[in-house]
This record gives structure tokens, sequence and C-alpha cells, in this order.
């Protein structure tokens, strides 16, 4: 084998080795923070943590169902409003749009993902705390809500183009007019997209914390209703955390490990939903 | 002496009639559809040229022509499918049964004048969902299991679905999803069925059933279908146009067409010495 | 499956055999014009010659209809090749029949030549040949177009029979010249309708073998 020959195989094995090395840094980290959370916070998942309300300062047995319960609500909040805006304004872009409005509408709402996360909390904080001089769950839910619109709009968008333009062409030809058309093909095909697309939006706004310490702000007892301040689990975390006491550190390391698993298992479900095929195979 | 003139034939036949399988060269009275004088642009750009020619009630017409020609442009014209496409413009006249089209509402015209395109395009539902789904959008009262049940037979495609209705119609081979879309077509009964290449994605055994089938569906509704297949034209039609660069060059009753072309381009095309 | 273009190929089967029908009735009657000197026969014949050739036409035009509309292929395309070549044969035997019959009109009007034995078993030899090639076009008959071939020996050894006889009588009696002149054609006409009855054996042959038997002779490997 001659010299030039053996170092374009060292080159190629070497790059293989670094790369292949990268790839199992990036996909470990996840089960680092995995472990890390089961081990730390795993002890104190019992069943106090999701039936009971934060015990007095210093005092231990207390768990967090008020938060769990908080995050619900907000989350439930944070879906009514994201999700219908989402799913009909890209059905708006997709169907009915020029490419002048679209291309201003998609921008907008890539640079509305972009935007910070507590910003958007502040802007929530103007909006709905302010004016009513009250922190609420309503408050909390309209800045994850907020959040939650560009990420449905983009993906919707995406898999309402996705269905091919003949499945349109067969639904006009039998004399549907064009929102028969959206209503009874095109969103049925694209509709474990869309699905999908939702439940990720949903996944990733579960986690934020910022937009909600001046929305939803956190309460140590039941929060009643909608207009009242609500505990939330990553706000939860928070606090804990910069706590001095071990026995709520435990608990803030337990609720990072289910607010973790929630977003893992939903992500599953999503891509388990996505793999099943897209609903228009390819003639 | 008496002449007895034997029987002189054994050959046992009385004179023949002629069933109408042999294509008239006549030309027929009645026009489902009359095209006058139609122009057609793409943005800036004119791809149909004073086009005028009728459509015969319950007769297949093909539209044969060079890739390019505005034959699919043309079809797509006559159930204004064009105006899915923006910077589309269409100038000129259309009438059915008499009626200017473009005054019409375009929901009511398309089921009155129906399309099945070039590549099967069934939705994402089950065999029976398809059938019915142009009955299901207007509404219609009728009973829907036998509706489907009509249209699946007119396709020739009843025999080999009626156990597997249910089914999604992706479970069917090419050759019978595009049966499926010409029952789903034929369900909520057009005056006109327009075909764009209805062959040009399937088998030779499939295309051959089509063909057949769309003999058969003359007497249902008038047939125009588009083809590059010119024996598939010859094969089928009872009167043929012949379409280069937007223009109308020639069109004939098809056994004058491919035996007699009057126009030196057509032979030339139908030759195959063309280009 | 069944083919819309069968029920083309059908009516041009039935055109054909209809033509084949009155050229074989034109023959007989033609025959029996001459046999029994039939004035009215022979008319007969000559009125009903336009309808053959009304038909050649009509069965041409559509040949060509089929072969440019239906990409016709293997036994579909020999049927209506060799019917085109049929419908020639056909035509010309009624055109046999036609000058049969008008041999008849000039014969009746002298005395009969010679009491007529050779002739009727002739033109009954010649009207079998058609009738048979006629059938095995139908049935599609190899064997039977087969013994249409074997016949034609037979038939030209009647004319050869009928000639010399007549060839005896002329030198015999000059004022029977005439007559029998006209008998020495019918029976060369009669020899021609069975030569184009062989035609249309061989076409039956080419149509279910594909095989050309028309000129043995010719070495074609």
């Amino acid at each position: 084998m001659n010299p030039r020959l053996r170092w374009r195989k060292f080159v190629s094995n070497f790059m293989l080795t670094m790369t292949g090395c990268c790839a199992l840094v990036a996909v470990s980290v996840l089960f680092f923070i995995l472990g890390y959370l089961v081990y730390n916070g795993g002890i104190s998942i019992n069943w106090n943590f999701f039936t009971k309300l934060p015990a007095p300062v210093g005092e231990t047995g207390g768990g967090m169902a008020n938060a769990i319960v908080g995050s619900a609500k907000l989350l439930l909040v944070a879906t009514l409003i994201g999700v219908p805006i989402g799913f009909l304004g890209a059905i708006y872009l997709a169907e009915f749009s020029g490419s002048k409005v679209a291309f201003v509408v998609r921008y907008a709402a890539d640079l509305l993902n972009g935007a910070p996360s507590i910003v958007i909390g502040m802007f929530a904080f103007a909006l709905v705390v302010h004016p009513f001089k009250q922190f609420s769950t309503l408050a909390g839910g309209f800045a994850l809500g907020i959040m939650m619109i560009p990420i449905t709009l983009r993906s919707t968008e995406q898999f309402l183009l996705a269905v091919p333009r003949t499945l349109r062409e067969g639904a006009m030809a039998l004399g549907a007019s064009k929102w028969k058309t959206i209503q009874t093909v095109i969103v049925p095909a694209a509709y474990r997209g869309i699905l999908t697309a939702i439940l990720l939006a949903f996944a990733r706004v579960a986690g934020e914390t910022a937009p909600l310490i001046f929305t939803a702000l956190g309460n140590q007892y039941w929060s009643h209703g909608w207009t009242e301040p609500t505990a939330s689990l990553p706000v939860m975390i928070y606090n804990y955390a910069l706590s001095p006491y071990d026995d709520w550190h435990r608990q803030a390391w337990a609720a990072g490990l289910v607010l973790l698993a929630l977003i893992l298992i939903i992500n599953i479900v999503a891509r388990a939903i996505l793999s099943r095929g897209i609903s228009v195979p390819r003639a | 002496m008496h002449a007895s003139v034997r029987p002189a034939v054994s050959v046992n036949i009385t004179p023949p009639v002629t069933t109408g399988a042999h294509r008239e060269t006549t030309a027929p009275a009645e026009m489902r559809m009359s095209i006058s004088k139609v122009n057609f642009w793409y943005g800036p750009k004119q791809t149909l040229f004073d086009i005028s020619l009728g459509i015969a009630t319950s007769k297949v017409t093909a539209l044969i022509g060079p890739s390019g020609c505005g034959k699919s442009t043309l079809l797509r014209t006559l159930d204004r499918m064009h105006e899915t496409i923006r910077n589309a413009r269409l100038e000129g006249e259309i009438l059915l049964d008499g009626k200017d089209i473009l005054d019409q509402d375009v929901t009511l015209l398309r089921r009155r004048v129906g399309m099945v395109f070039q590549r099967p395009n069934p939705f994402p539902k089950s065999i029976f969902e398809n059938v019915a789904y142009g009955l299901r959008i207007n509404g219609s009262k009728v009973p829907m299991a036998e509706a489907v049940e009509k249209s699946l037979r007119h396709a020739a495609l009843w025999d080999e679905v009626k156990d597997h209705l249910h089914k999604s119609a992706y479970e069917l081979s090419g050759g019978q999803q595009q049966r499926l879309c010409i029952a789903r077509a034929l369900a909520v009964e057009p005056e006109v069925l327009l075909l764009d290449e209805p062959c040009s994605a399937l088998d030779p055994i499939s295309t051959a059933k089509i063909e057949e089938l769309l003999v058969q569906l003359k007497d249902l509704c008038t047939i125009v279908t588009v083809t590059h297949n010119m024996q598939q034209a010859a094969r089928i039609s009872d009167f043929t146009a012949f379409l280069l660069t937007g223009q109308l060059i020639e069109f004939s009753p098809t056994p004058q067409l491919f035996t007699k072309p009057s126009d030196p381009r057509t032979e030339a095309y139908i030759t195959g010495r063309f280009g | 499956m069944e083919r819309h273009f069968e029920k083309d190929l059908n009516e041009l089967k039935e055109r054909l055999l209809w033509m084949g029908s009155l050229a074989e009735r034109a023959v007989h009657q033609a025959v029996h014009a001459v046999l029994e000197a039939d004035e009215q026969l022979a008319r007969r014949v000559l009125d009903e010659e336009d309808a053959i050739n009304e038909l050649q036409m009509e069965i041409d035009d559509r040949v060509v209809q089929l072969l440019a509309l239906h990409q016709l292929m293997a036994i579909d395309l020999r049927f209506v090749l060799a019917v085109s070549r049929i419908n020639n044969d056909l035509e010309r035997i009624g055109d046999q029949a036609v000058n049969i019959a008008q041999s008849a009109t000039r014969i009746l009007r002298h005395p009969r030549v010679k009491p007529y034995v050779d002739l009727p078993r002739m033109s009954e030899l010649a009207e079998e040949m058609v009738r048979n090639a006629l059938n095995a076009v139908v049935r599609r008959d190899v064997d039977l177009a087969q013994k249409v071939l074997a016949t034609d020996d037979q038939v030209d050894h009647f004319r050869d029979q009928i000639f010399r006889e007549l060839l005896t009588y002329m030198m015999g009696d000059s004022s029977v010249v005439f007559p029998a002149f006209e008998l020495i054609l019918v029976a060369k006409n009669l020899e021609r309708i069975g030569d184009h009855a062989t035609n249309i054996a061989e076409d039956v042959i080419y149509i279910v073998q594909g095989q050309d038997v028309r000129h043995p002779s010719v070495d074609r490997r």
C-alpha cells in the first residue's frame, strides 16, 4: 500500500472517530442529565410528592400537588389560546395567502419564536396582570399561549403544505369549495402532522419558567379558579433550588425529574404518531 | 326445362346490418359543449390561440398533440380548473348546453363537468368514502350505499372491491385507484367527464381496461380525453382534435383524421415524422 | 377481455361473407343461364353486379380504417390483410360470373351445340370450390382449404376436356363455331373462378397458420 493511500486511510479513520465521539457526547448529555435527576430526585418521588401541599418552611413531608395542578391549568389555558390561533393561522397561510403576505407572517412568526420568554412574560404582565392588579393563572396561560402560537403555526403550515396538490385538485374538481376542501380533505390528510405539532408545542412550553414568574407568580396553597396566582412546577424548582433547605432541594430534583419525564414522553409519543406514516403516501 | 335453382349458398347468412360499432363519419347534430374563440394566458405568455370546436354529446372526443401544445390547458378550461392557478387568464366563450360556463357558479359547474387526473389521486379515506365524497359535500339525500355501488359498477370496479369497501383506497393497485377516481367522478352524475391522460401512469393491461370502460361510458356521459398516446385516441375516440403550439390544427371524425388528414402537419404528427 | 374493435372485426367478416354469398349466387345463376338458355337469369346476374362491387369498396374502406385505428397484431392483422385479398378475389369471381352471363345471352340465340355433360360437372365443382373456400373462411378450417386446393386440378382438367371436345365440333361443322366458342369462354371463366377460390383457400391458411403457401416452388429459406 503506497504512503498516500495510507495517509488517506488514517485521515478517514481519525475523522470517523472524532465525529463519532462528538455524536456520543451529544447524546450522552441527555442520559447524563436523566441519570443525575433520577439519582438525586428519585428518592423524593413518593405519594406525598404528588398529593400534598408544600410544607411550612423547615418542615419535611410536603409535596407539590398544587404545582402539578397549577401547571396543568396553565397549560390548558395556553393550549386553548395557542392552538386555535396557530392552527387557523396556518390554514390561512397555507391555503389563502399570497406570497407577500405569507412571507411577512412567517417572518413575524419566526421572530416571535425567537423572542426571549422573559420578554413575553413582561408583555403578558403589562397586558393582563397590570390592568387588573392581579397575578393569575390566566396571565400565565396567556404568556405560554403566545409562545405556543408560532410553533404551532409553522409546523402546522408545513404539514398542510405537504398535502399533495393533486388531492386539492381532486376535491375541487368534484365541486368542493375551497373551505370544504380544507375541512374534508386537507386537514384530515395532515392530521398526524398537526397533532404532532401541537404536542411538540405543548412540550416546549411545559417547562418554561421565566414568563411565569411575573404572571402566575406562585402560590403556597391551592389556587382557586383562574384569577388567582398559582404554583407551577418550573417556578417551584426555581424557588426550592435556591432555598437553603435540603428537603426542598430534594423535592426540586424530583420536580425536575417529573418535568423532564413528561416532556420526554410527549416527544416520544409525538414521534410515534408521525412515524406511523404521513397519511398520504406517494403514488 | 324448369330452372330449379338449388340453394346457392350453404354459408348461412343474411344481409348484415350496421350495429353502430363502426364509427360514424357524418357530423352529429348535438353538441354538449362548444368552445368559441378561446384564448388563454399564463401571466404574459399566451398558450392558446383562438380555439373553437364542439364537443359532441355521448361521444368520445380526444385532444392530441406534442408536449406543450396546450391540450391539457384546454381541457382544464372546460371545468374552470384553470382558475386554481394564479395568473391564468381566459378569454372567449365556453358553453355547456348553450349556457356560458363562466357565468355559472363554479362549484355547480364542476358537478356537471367532472375530471379525472393523470395520476390517480384518491383521498386518504376508505373506498366507500371516496366514492361517496362528491355526494356528501353536495348534501345529497340519496341512499349512499346504492349510489356508491352504482358508480363502482359503472367504473367496472365493483366486483373487485365489493367485499372491501371500508379498506383504505391506498391499498388498491394503480389501475384500480384510477378506476376508483372514475367512480368517484361518476357518482355525482356529471354530464361531461374530462380525463387528463388517464392511463399514462398505468400498465398496459390497466390501460386496456380503462379504454374499454371509456368506450362503454359514452352512453352515460360525454367524454373528453387528453392523451399523448395517439394510438389510444385512434382506438377509442369518435372525434379527434390535433393541437400544435396552442393552435387547433385539425378537428375531424377520428377515422378520417387517422386515414386522410387534411392538414400536412397532422399527417406529419400521426405518421411519426414530427420534429 | 373483449375489446370493442372485435365488433368492427365481426362486421367486417359478416360483410365479406355476404359478398361471398352474392358471388356464389351469381356464379350459380350465370351457369344455369347457360345450361338452361334462360335469358332472365342472365339478366339478373348482370343487375346484381353492382351490389358486389359496392361491397368491395365498403370492405376496403373498413380494412383501412381498422388498420389505422387499431394496432392489430398476429391473427387479427393477418385476418384483416387476408380479407383485403379475398375481397379482390370475390370481386373477380363476380366479374367472371358476369362474363358467363353475357356468354349465355349470346349462346341462346343459337341452337344447342351438344348435350351439356362436362359443363354441368365442371360448374358444380367450381361452385363447390367457392362454397368450401368461403366455409373455410368462416370456420377457419385449414383442412377444408386444403381440399379446395386439391380440387383445382380437376377443374383444370375439365377445361382441357371441354376445349378439346368443342374443338372437334367446331372443326366438323362451321355453323357451330360461334356458340361453341362462347362455351369455351364459359369453361375458361369457370376455370378462373376455380383459381380465385384457390386463392381464397390459400388466404385461409395464411390467416390460421401464418404461412404463405401461394407459390410452393419459390424457396424462401
